[in-house]
């Protein structure tokens, strides 16, 4: 091997001589995916500095005692109080219970119907689709303040249009001043988000039927299956990740709710605490009222409180259900 | 085939059950839409009759335009709804993709982060985030500085929502489709803004009507974000009229009705994508 | 690119040098005014605001209230991130007092102008021990009943009731003719059950600012009889009140009351350019709360409502403290209580309201000690709030749902949990 050492390409020799040239190179560095963190950074940073930030920043309050003279750290005290004070205990066991309430209200009326018509909606057949469509999702875009005011005038027994049309009918007897009355107040105000947002699952829904590609639904017909079958047993399938995402936003949604009580009973979830959701206690204990200061420690740590309980339901949800839900991709 | 599923039965019935609906969907938004052209009086000793010449009074409206700039209000709404829709749905469909497509030891870490932003109110961070957007000068900087302030700000709380929704749909489209376009050599950016993008437009028109609607009706950043005369939001410009002790009614249902129309038209734009996306079809 | 470089340049130059002369023109100030009074906004664009400039062309001011509901929590947002407005507005005790602890608020004590109110009209701004007022007094609003002069000719009834047992026989009277509700109030609110039922009609019975500072020191409790004695009197009303009163709100009362379909509303003097303009042909006029037995003094809830303060942080110290000042002085005062009748002016000297319903309560002051409400100076400060909780223990005594005594016994059991007195 005498002969000039200068660094010339060499061909790569395997050692020991061989000659096998079918045992391949070493793999290549895989490379590094910045398509990632591209596609993440910007709504990762616009989130963390606007929305985790400040939270983080007002949420350790709930660890802290004491107004902005003296601050104090203890841990969990607040939260031992929350849970074990009588009084503090009773609200917001009350307002949890009252949420739970709401929530399955909503459960139960607002997603069956929803369901029901973007089945009937999805009926490429029917006519006035596009009408139906705009027309019934209209109360999910009217704000808070005239949900709160058409309804209170509707029920109102002074000048309510429901005593009118129920001495119409000949049952006025049973007019309740539903609103004022601790027995009916909160099914009412479930009720009344139930009108205001059935346009939700509605619309999720009749998305993903109308995604249902025309030759699963003929194929379905041509072996006989129709009408309310063929819903149950070909388009009920098909949206049950839909039905998931739907159930998912109503839990959060509801024990988030706060607005229309807010606007329709005020911020002591009257009558006598029966519609006080833990939005309304949260935003009574953090913001205070009329003659308290709002207090950021025991309303950071309702706060806190409140997510913990959410995020309790979204991991059964995520962990427990959305894993064993079937995808079908077209 | 088609006779199976145009029934007369099924037909009626179902007109009838949308027709219902509709009534109870619709009355109540008549009557408010109704009783803000009668007089104040008139509202609540007889809120279902319709304008008369006896009860008529256009005062609520006349109020509405003549205190407060309301075609300015409208126009900032209509930008900060706009622009917060533009950027919920670009950035969340971007982080949407990384969390559906691509398998990667964070995924489910950093869904779960992105998550937590449905779970809890933004309203609570709001004196951080006051404070953090004075100091990056974008509150002084009338008039576009605290517009873009509340885009941001919405942006920031409308993202999870709409990637947790976006996701969820972009795992619905064919893998075949993507691994056929990276065979042909296509780049991941062009395989999202080119194919994946335009075939998840109904999830993108569902995501842009949720997103608009909470913006819209805002009542809280706007007022400590934008309370300025030359910055204010429809809603914030309503306010106005709601008293400690007095409403003046006719004002507040005049600016809610009119306020009811531009989110109406957005919606009917919306909904219209959402339907030419879905006819458009898959790609075969 | 570089052709316009010219132009870009001379454009800049333009630019400096006109904001250079505009920095030494006389720049009027502008400050802004937070209040949550978005009632009055067309009060102090079209009458006060073209007062003061006209005195001080050098200072503009804007009226930028928050509806009322928000305002607390707005403020303080405002104030943390330092966007809030010049002049504030001040709420009575706790909530302002907090904001002067926290160095939001200037001291005023010695701002010209603070010598013109006295100091039972200061309580409400001032530290606890009197030494820093830190809001110069606006108005005080007075409580009592208002009536339809129809409804009681009507029921034939010439005299406005003096005792309790006149009160109820006239309100037997009315209802037994039928055509005007007797009682108009509803409990849907919750807070008027507290603020113009129990504070309206209870210092007659807890003998006005005795009983109140004597519950302060503890001497007295919210169960002793005077302090249930008007739940009884309000549990008493029951009969008299409107079908569905449960789902009456706040603005349902007035609008029954403008109608002229009710004979008695208690009320606040604020109310009175309410009826005004909602229905001009009303006839109505005013009586103060009956008292329990005749010839027994009468006290009337006279409760000091708003202030006005200096944002600490304020960039306009100066012009801020010459308009607070102005305000103190009578042209304001004069201009304020007549555009606002039923908000009364609280300075020294004596200012003639025009209205006569407005008028009619002011008169009460001659006869009837005055005093304030009994929930809102130290006993508010705690968890439970006692204000929060008579709201919602007032709704439920007119609801019937809770006994008088049942509750004044939660709301004195509240109050036990963290009040000690002599303590603050």
């Amino acid at each position: 091997m005498a002969g000039p050492r200068f660094a010339a390409a060499r061909p790569f020799r395997y050692p020991r001589g061989h000659g096998l040239t079918d045992v391949p190179a070493p793999p290549p560095r895989k490379p590094v995916r910045w398509h990632i963190a591209v596609f993440l950074a910007p709504a990762a940073i616009v989130y963390t500095i606007l929305m985790i930030v400040p939270l983080i920043s007002t949420l350790q309050a709930s660890t802290m005692t004491g107004d902005a003279e003296h601050r104090a750290f203890i841990g969990l005290g607040n939260f031992v109080t929350l849970l074990t004070d009588p009084r503090w205990s009773a609200s917001f066991w009350n307002a949890f219970r009252n949420n739970v309430y709401f929530f399955v209200i909503n459960m139960l009326v607002q997603n069956p119907i929803g369901i029901l018509l973007a089945a009937l909606l999805s009926n490429p057949t029917l006519r006035l689709r596009g009408f139906y469509r705009t027309v019934i999702f209209i109360p999910t875009i009217l704000s808070f303040v005239i949900v709160a005011f058409v309804w209170k005038l509707l029920l109102s027994p002074l000048w309510g249009v429901a005593p009118m049309i129920m001495k119409f009918f000949h049952i006025g007897q049973l007019f309740q001043p539903v609103l004022g009355k601790e027995q009916f107040a909160l099914t009412t105000l479930s009720l009344i988000s139930v009108w205001q947002y059935v346009g939700v699952p509605m619309m999720l829904c009749y998305a993903a039927l109308l995604s249902i590609p025309d030759e699963v639904l003929e194929a379905a017909e041509c072996d006989g299956i129709t009408g309310w079958s063929q819903f149950w047993k070909i388009q009920l399938p098909l949206i049950l990740p839909t039905i998931g995402i739907i159930s998912i936003l109503t839990f959060v949604g509801n024990f988030n709710a706060f607005d229309l009580i807010y606007s329709a009973q005020g911020a002591l979830g009257g009558p006598n605490y029966s519609t006080d959701l833990l939005g309304t206690f949260l935003f009574r204990t953090f913001f205070g009222s009329t003659l308290q200061l709002g207090d950021p420690n025991m309303g950071s740590t309702v706060a806190t409180m409140m997510f913990l309980i959410i995020l309790a339901g979204v991991c059964l949800y995520l962990f427990g259900i959305q894993t064993r839900l079937r995808r079908y991709q077209f | 085939m088609a006779k199976a599923r145009s029934s007369v039965f099924r037909s009626v019935a179902s007109h009838a059950i949308l027709l219902a609906y509709t009534f109870i969907a619709l009355a109540p938004v008549i009557v408010i839409v109704l009783n803000s052209f009668k007089k104040k009086l008139a509202i609540f000793s007889q809120p279902l009759l319709p304008p008369l010449p006896s009860n008529y009074d256009p005062v609520g409206y006349v109020t509405v335009f003549s205190r407060g700039n309301f075609p300015l209000y409208f126009f900032n709404s209509i930008f900060v709804t706009v622009g917060t829709v533009f950027f919920v749905l670009l950035f969340g469909a971007m982080a949407a993709f990384a969390l559906s497509e691509y398998r990667y030891r964070l995924n489910t870490v950093v869904g779960l982060y992105l998550a937590i932003g449905i779970m809890i109110p933004i309203r609570l961070g709001t004196n951080a985030i006051l404070q953090i957007l004075v100091a990056s000068g974008l509150i002084s900087a009338l008039p576009w500085g605290p517009l873009v302030a509340l885009i941001l700000v919405y942006t920031a709380a409308g993202l999870p929502l709409s990637i947790f929704i976006l996701s969820e749909f972009m795992r619905q489209v064919s893998n075949d489709l993507k691994n056929a376009a990276r065979i042909d050599g296509m780049n991941e950016y062009k395989i999202f803004f080119r194919i994946v993008f335009p075939l998840i437009r109904p999830a993108l028109a569902t995501v842009a009507v949720f997103t608009l609607i909470p913006v819209w009706n805002d009542l809280w950043f706007p007022l400590i974000l934008a309370p300025s005369e030359s910055t204010k939001t429809v809603t914030l410009g309503a306010q106005i009229f709601v008293g400690q002790y007095l409403i003046d009614w006719n004002a507040v249902l005049a600016s809610l009705s009119l306020a009811i129309l531009p989110v109406l038209v957005l919606y009917i734009i919306f909904s219209r994508q959402l339907i030419r996306g879905l006819t458009a079809g898959a790609v075969k | 690119m570089m052709k316009h470089k010219g132009l870009l340049l001379a454009a800049a130059a333009s630019m400096l040098a006109l904001s250079a002369g505009a920095a030494f023109a006389a720049d009027p100030v502008t400050i802004t005014i937070e209040s949550w009074r978005t009632d009055d906004a067309s009060v102090w664009n079209d009458t006060i605001i073209p007062m003061f400039e006209k005195a001080h062309p050098d200072i503009k001011v804007v009226y930028a209230p928050t509806n009322a509901p928000d305002y607390n929590a707005a403020l303080n947002a405002k104030l943390a991130g330092g966007t809030a407005g010049d002049i504030i507005i001040c709420r009575p005790f706790d909530q302002s007092l907090g904001m002067y602890k926290a160095g939001q608020l200037l001291d005023l004590t010695k701002l010209p102008g603070m010598e013109n109110f006295a100091d039972s009209t200061k309580v409400a701004w001032q530290t606890d021990d009197g030494k820093v007022t830190f809001c110069l007094p606006m108005a005080s609003v007075i409580h009592g009943f208002i009536y339809n002069k129809d409804a009681f000719a009507d029921a034939g009834i010439t005299d406005v009731p003096a005792t309790v047992d006149d009160f109820f026989a006239d309100l037997d009277k009315i209802k037994a003719k039928g055509n005007y509700t007797p009682v108009d109030i509803g409990t849907h609110d919750q807070w008027e059950a507290a603020t113009m039922a129990y504070e309206n009609i209870g210092p007659n019975y807890w003998k006005g600012e005795d009983g109140r500072k004597a519950l302060i020191a503890g001497k007295e409790k919210l169960t002793d009889a005077d302090w249930v004695a008007p739940f009884q009197q309000m549990a008493k009303w029951i009969p008299y009140m409107g079908d569905g009163y449960q789902a009456q709100a706040y603005s349902d009362s007035q609008n029954l009351f403008s109608l002229g379909k009710a004979a008695i509303y208690p009320a606040g003097s604020w109310d009175i350019p309410t009826f005004e303009k909602a229905n001009p042909d009303l006839k109505f006029a005013a009586f103060p709360p009956p008292v329990p037995k005749a010839g027994d003094k009468c006290y009337i809830s006279d409760q000091l409502d708003h202030a006005v303060g200096i944002n600490a942080a304020s960039k306009n110290l100066d012009a801020a403290k010459t308009f607070v000042t102005w305000m103190a002085g009578d042209d304001f005062a004069a201009a304020y209580a007549n555009a606002l009748p039923g908000f009364f002016a609280l300075t020294s000297h004596p200012i003639k309201v025009t209205d006569p319903v407005a008028a009619q309560f002011l008169s009460w002051r001659q006869n009837c000690a005055s005093t304030i409400r009994a929930t809102y100076q130290i006993l508010s400060r705690g968890t439970p709030n006692l204000e929060n909780d008579l709201w919602a223990e007032s709704a439920n005594v007119l609801n019937g749902t809770d006994t008088p005594e049942a509750a004044a016994k939660k709301l004195q059991d509240g109050l036990d949990s963290w009040y000690k007195p002599g303590q603050s």
